[in-house]
């Protein structure tokens, strides 16, 4: 090992301390009124499991799969102009309307979909604040920019020369589409949408504001738990759940990505 | 068609931005759109309310010692990676870039149990910890860029004409990493200072960073004060965005490998 990789190592290895610490308070008994925790135990797994949670559990995953669809849908043709573009002040002001949310941090981005939302701008026919609608919409605002940048790329690899084949071959410009353009970007479809999927599976601002404590993800379950219960074995039992969920998924992103290299 | 689809999709990922300035120069402390007027109360609300200045200070704190911490370790890594006589190269990359990838509840529950092992829940130390950890990979992976670009030619070179390998690395090899060390400091800098989730579980009302505080007002009072704050942050995201693509050529870091 190289001696250039020792401070890198050591913030690595605090890292991996917190994620030990976490792993084995999900293994101790909680101790009501008590921030000591008892003998070891599987009670925080089996709890997990539990009538007042599974709906947190199930509303996530369903989300989830939701905000992964329709942000493929809606990110598809922001991604498709801008790998096609031939201007490139164009796509300057693409990429610079699609980064800039990136950059402002979650909590101006969720705190701008409570005023949208909340019936400040348009009276929304049907309750959107507090409401898994509201919640979705703003699941989907927050992974646009990366979906659009992981379809972009994979759209900026197809050589236009197969669609304009297909096109003087006498295909119509949906029939390009569906024969030629989508199966070639098929990698960046299936890596962006279990990438949002995981994502989505861990996100905290967006349901805690947007569903304003009527909404639970998993990852609000994990802060009532700890930082208003005290009850850090229980939480952190669901903090490891959701960092399964991503792993496994994202290990299926790096298996589907290394066969297509080979 | 599909233009129309592009321009309705660019104004769904705008209107919040839109919405959030509009609602900051409201007169009233009840919200409406559009504003009946102009006025610029809530922009003197956020700079004279305490608890922001306290919060902006330690943003910035926690992000100059982080981002001061992250940037050499990233960078000597970095070289490691790509020059190193190094074995499981690809297991040590992931490694670095691991951070990323472990939800933020997972990570901030984890901070928090081992600040209280350890004594440190009013120190801002594990607040800084976790923040070198999160801007990690941003500066690995923007340096790596750069080190691969890098002919190792041009240092023996400077070697071959008497320069000691310090003098070579800081005359030949750090100016030629400059694009990587900016792009890293910029995305560490930004990731550090949006940081929520982990942060939240670490930080106390002396220690909280900005968007923590952002995220307490938001609970407890609705007037558009947040609102002001936010422009605020957008101004000056949009002025960072739009420079990083006029000197670094965002589509080139983006779309081509």
């Amino acid at each position: 090992m190289s001696f250039r990789l020792l401070p890198a190592v050591a913030v690595l290895a605090v890292f991996a301390a917190a994620l030990a610490a976490l792993f084995r308070w999900s293994l101790l008994e909680f101790v009501p009124g008590s921030l000591q925790p008892g003998g070891l135990t599987l009670a925080n797994f089996r709890a997990v499991l539990a009538p007042q949670y599974v709906g947190a559990i199930r509303d996530t995953v369903v989300l989830s799969a939701l905000t992964t669809v329709l942000t493929l849908v809606c990110a598809y043709p922001v991604a498709y102009a801008l790998a096609r573009t031939p201007s490139r002040r164009v796509r300057s002001l693409i990429l610079v309307l699609t980064l800039a949310p990136f950059f402002t941090g979650a909590i101006v981005r969720t705190y701008a979909w409570v005023l949208v939302l909340g019936n400040t701008v348009v009276t929304w026919p049907v309750p959107m604040l507090f409401t898994e609608r509201g919640v979705l919409v703003g699941l989907v605002h927050f992974s646009m920019p990366t979906m659009i940048l992981i379809l972009a790329a994979a759209l900026s690899h197809i050589d236009p020369v197969y669609e304009r084949a297909a096109a003087s071959l006498g295909a119509s410009p949906a029939r390009v589409f569906r024969r030629v353009t989508l199966p070639l970007s098929m990698p960046g479809i299936v890596s962006g949408g279990l990438i949002v999927f995981a994502w989505t599976l861990s996100a905290f601002p967006t349901p805690e504001l947007l569903g304003g404590g009527r909404v639970k993800m998993i990852a609000n379950v994990v802060k009532d738990l700890g930082l208003d219960s005290f009850n850090w074995p229980g939480a952190a039992a669901f903090a490891l759940l959701a960092l399964a969920l991503t792993l496994a998924l994202l290990t299926l992103v790096g298996r589907l990505s290394s066969d297509r290299a080979a | 068609m599909l233009r129309l689809a592009v321009v309705l999709l660019l104004a769904f990922m705008t209107l919040p931005t839109v919405v959030v300035v509009a609602v900051s120069f409201n007169p009233t402390a009840i919200l409406s759109f559009p504003p009946a007027g102009l006025s610029l109360r809530w922009y003197a609300n956020v700079l004279t309310y305490p608890q922001f200045q306290r919060a902006a200070l330690n943003s910035v704190l926690v992000t100059g010692m982080a981002v001061a911490l992250a940037l050499p370790a990233g960078t000597l890594a970095a070289l490691a990676l790509e020059r190193g006589r190094l074995r499981g190269r690809h297991v040590w990359a992931a490694l670095f870039l691991s951070p990323l990838v472990v939800p933020g509840v997972a990570a901030g529950l984890g901070f928090l149990i081992l600040a209280a092992a350890l004594g440190l829940l009013r120190s801002r130390a594990v607040l800084v910890a976790a923040h070198v950890a999160l801007v990690l990979p941003f500066v690995v992976r923007s340096v790596w860029v750069s080190v691969r670009n890098l002919d190792p030619a041009l240092e023996r070179a400077a070697a071959s004409l008497g320069a000691t390998p310090w003098r070579a690395f800081r005359r030949v090899t750090l100016p030629l990493l400059r694009p990587g060390l900016f792009a890293g400091l910029l995305f560490a800098v930004v990731v550090s200072l949006n940081e929520f989730v982990v942060s939240l579980f670490i930080s106390n009302r002396v220690t909280e960073i900005l968007p923590v505080a952002m995220f307490t007002y938001v609970v407890n009072y609705t007037d558009p004060t947040i609102a002001a704050l936010s422009s605020l942050f957008i101004a000056a995201t949009f002025v960072v965005v739009w420079l990083a693509d006029r000197y670094l050529d965002l589509g080139r870091v983006f779309l081509r490998r």
